[in-house]
């Protein structure tokens, strides 16, 4: 079985620590892994995308409408995402909206009407409530909740466990709690979720 | 270290596997300067820190190339790393040490950027090797670039030529499980041996030495057909070439295809024409899919001449692939597919973003940037003035999006410099600024400066100096006072080196100062001949910018929007009538703090 996972966001939320977290506890099962990164100019507030793809594939990248699962840190970065979602898709997409800079400075989207957009757009869609996040782990770690969430739907080949056991490996024990915490949270978010 | 770990399977990007890769093929120095999307090969060198093994960031590619022919000239193995626009200037001494030769093995790791995704060009190295004359290593994947680096070796070693290793980007930033293997038998090294002006290159030692090089090159033909990165698979009367990362996207196409086809795989300069001819003999027609230039497509054109076979081959150069940018999986399948008379592949009910008019999202400098606080303050101070502003290569060329819009041009590593000189002799009454990072001022800056003060020219040079080479991830330089191992390293002054170089007024600011900062800048432009200032800062991805966030006091915002008008900070916003800050990212600079006429923005008072 493969999985094609995407994960979204803008520069600098840590969709590269998401994906080498996601992959390596995917290896540590013995499934094949690959993927690709955005590493760059892009880097400095861009849109950027992580693609894992676990279960033998043969180039790095996902093709639209290949993605089993789509992790979106950013609302307006999900939403970019759509077409690369596969019909019977998940996506998980954390609330939180970071505007592009516009000299307006009003912000080039419209939150509600994107967010409206996706839903009629995805069934199988999980809202993650950034705010809450933020105030239960820090910013930097909504990269883990939204991760959190993804395992606690079952979206993702491996399990709560593998992912601690990849983050206890990869952290010391102070920046492990940090980042398992967020998982924790991430996953009571998605459980009490009810799509609307 | 290594030992232990073989069998092991790891989880590498694809410049960490070329490190790896290099490490076990027993690579004793390794050199080179950062450049997306190269930079983390050394890096990984840097910190697996083998024993015996010398590891540098050089001043430039140029010297990074000429230490390292050092180091084979008397028998070590040595590696180069660079981005493609890298080799240009690297190319001067790369050119002539293949006519010198090496003796331990040398490879050129050059990674090419198809896109271009960070690059000014989408030059293409394969190129570049038929050009100079050097063998060229194209690997498809991070676990085939982990054993490939060790033929490369191999190869160079075996010619007595220095060999080329091009990566490109979905080579060196994807990541495949790889399985570590035992290290090579390392090879016994002597030291530098002068063998009678053998590595003095003479004219004379030019033309015997052309005459092996293409000897050479034909033999190596012959032989990379018989090598296991050229591949040919596969049956029928169509065929497929293809190389580098657009051969797993054939690949993946192949998984649902049912025809069968001939399915070529090149991955070497000089091109493996025996294997070709085997590929060609009994075809109707090819597809060519390979990104930059259509090197494997004139081949097989050329041998089909050379062979009076009659193959239609299509790709680039026929109109059915595209010049330029990168291959997609998606598109090759298509492709693909329609070569080979397959029916479209139709991925039902594709969503669709567009309706949501959802905004671009191009890159900016960080909130809290120096280089945000330095060009606004350059911005003020010319107001009213004709000026024109160079850039340069690094973050700072983000600085000529709106509402900064303070850079005017930008060509290659260091040019800015001389290029304000251009533009000034073009236009005398035109004050030119000339903006320069730290890093690309010792990479190449310096001769621009030189040049300058020679000519009598009448320039600015606004050197930003944030203490690391910024956007290829923060490595150290000569103006740092540390190495790439961490070793504490003498500093070199940028101030000293212009004052050395004759630059008469020279200023040093801190560039959150705005008030000084613009000072500083006024009286740069009042000033004549080639004067400098130095704006000081350090680079917030790196100091982490531990300060209070802003905030903005409501009862005194009135909501004209001057702040997020003028400096471009993505922490700044408007929310309905009033300013905000994003506590999240602000970085607490304090630049906004002075440009709010109402003091409504401040630490924890407002
Ligand atoms: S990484 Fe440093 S230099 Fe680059 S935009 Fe951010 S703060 Fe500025
Ligand atoms: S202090 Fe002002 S300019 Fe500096 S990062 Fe914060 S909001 Fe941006």
């Amino acid at each position: 079985m493969r999985t094609d996972c995407l994960i979204v966001g803008v520069g600098g939320q840590g969709t590269i620590l998401a994906s080498r977290i996601v992959g390596n506890a995917a290896l540590s099962l013995g499934l094949d892994v690959r993927g690709s990164e955005t590493i760059g100019m892009a880097q400095r507030g861009g849109s950027v995308a992580s693609h894992i793809r676990v279960g033998g594939a043969s180039s790095p990248l996902i093709s639209p409408g290949g993605a089993d699962v789509i992790l979106a840190f950013e609302l307006c970065e999900g939403a970019r995402a759509l077409p690369y979602l596969a019909r019977d898709g998940v996506m998980i997409v954390c609330d939180r909206v970071i505007q592009p800079y516009s000299s307006a400075g009003t912000g080039g989207y419209d939150a509600a009407a994107v967010m409206e957009g996706v839903a009629s757009a995805v069934s199988r869609l999980c809202v993650l409530d950034g705010s809450y996040i933020i105030e239960h782990c820090r910013v930097k770690c909504l990269n883990m909740a939204v991760i959190g969430a993804a395992v606690a739907l079952g979206a993702l080949p491996c399990s709560m466990g593998d992912i601690e056991r990849t983050i206890d490996a990869r952290f010391d024990s102070r920046r492990s709690d940090m980042n398992k915490n967020a998982l924790r949270v991430g996953a009571e978010l998605a459980k009490s979720y009810k799509k609307q | 270290m290594e030992e232990k770990r073989a069998g092991e399977k790891r989880l590498l990007m694809g410049n960490e596997a070329i490190a790896l890769g290099a490490i076990r093929a027993g690579v004793s120095v390794a050199t080179g300067y950062p450049g997306t999307p190269s930079s983390e090969v050394l890096e990984t060198i840097a910190k697996e820190r083998p024993e015996g093994v010398y590891v540098e960031w050089s001043v430039n590619e140029k010297s990074a190339l000429e230490v390292a022919a050092g180091a084979a000239i008397a028998g070590e193995r040595a590696l180069v790393t660079m981005k493609q626009v890298g080799l240009n200037v690297a190319s001067d001494p790369l050119m002539s040490l293949n006519y010198v030769g090496v003796k331990g093995g040398m490879v050129v790791m050059v990674a090419d950027d198809p896109g271009p995704i960070s690059s000014q060009t989408e030059q293409d190295t394969r190129s570049f090797g038929q050009y100079a004359k050097i063998a060229v290593f194209d690997p498809s994947s991070p676990e085939e670039a982990y054993t490939m680096i060790a033929d490369a070796y191999d190869c160079s070693e075996r010619t007595g030529r220095p060999a080329l290793f091009r990566p490109t980007t979905r080579v060196c930033h994807s990541y495949s499980s790889v399985e570590i293997q035992k290290p090579l038998p390392r090879r016994h090294s002597e030291s530098f041996r002068k063998d009678g002006g053998r590595w003095v290159i003479f004219p004379r030692l030019a033309y015997a030495n052309h005459i092996k090089i293409e000897e050479n090159l034909v033999r190596l033909s012959d032989e990379f057909s018989s090598y296991s990165g050229n591949r040919l698979t596969g049956g029928g009367r169509l065929g497929v070439a293809s190389g580098g990362v657009s051969w797993s996207y054939v690949m993946e196409a192949a998984s649902d295809i049912a025809t069968d086809f001939r399915n070529l795989k090149v991955a070497t300069v000089p091109f493996p024409r025996q294997l070709a001819a085997k590929f060609l003999d009994g075809l109707d027609s090819v597809l060519v899919v390979e990104e930059l230039d259509p090197f494997i497509e004139r081949e097989l054109i050329y041998l089909c001449g050379r062979l009076g076979v009659k193959v239609d081959i299509r790709g680039k150069l026929s109109g059915d692939m595209p010049p330029a940018g990168e291959n997609t999986p998606a598109e090759v399948r298509r492709a693909v597919r329609s070569f080979l008379g397959e029916e479209e592949y139709a991925v039902r009910d594709l969503r669709d973003a567009s309706a949501l008019n959802l905004p671009p999202r191009p890159p900016v400098l960080c909130a809290g940037c120096p280089h945000r606080a330095s060009f606004y303050a350059v911005k003020e101070a010319s107001r009213g003035r004709k000026a024109v502003f160079s850039g340069d290569i690094g973050c700072y060329t983000l600085g000529n999006a709106s509402p900064l819009d303070m850079v005017d041009t930008c060509l290659c590593m260091g040019a800015g410099v001389a290029m304000a000189q251009g533009l000034n002799r073009a236009e005398p009454d035109a004050v030119n600024f000339a903006f320069i990072g730290d890093s690309t001022f010792f990479h190449t800056g310096i001769p621009g400066v030189v040049n300058a003060v020679y000519n009598n020219a009448d320039i600015i040079v606004a050197v930003l100096d944030n203490s690391t080479t910024a956007m290829t991830g923060g490595q150290p330089h000569p103006g740092i006072g540390r190495t790439i191992t961490g070793e504490p390293a003498r500093k070199l002054s940028i101030y000293d080196v212009l004052a050395s170089v004759g630059v008469g007024d020279i200023q040093r600011v801190n560039a959150f100062d705005l008030f000084a900062a613009k000072n500083a800048a006024a009286r740069a432009i009042e000033g004549k001949g080639v004067r400098a200032i130095i704006f000081e800062g350090e680079c917030i991805a790196l100091s982490g910018g531990n300060k209070t966030a802003m905030s903005v006091d409501d009862s005194k915002c009135v909501g004209c929007g001057v702040c997020v008008r003028e400096l471009g900070c993505p922490a700044l916003s408007m929310e309905g009538k009033k300013a905000s800050v994003d506590g999240a990212s602000c970085t607490g600079c304090e630049v906004c703090v002075s440009l709010c006429k109402f003091g409504a923005l401040g630490g924890d008072a407002a």
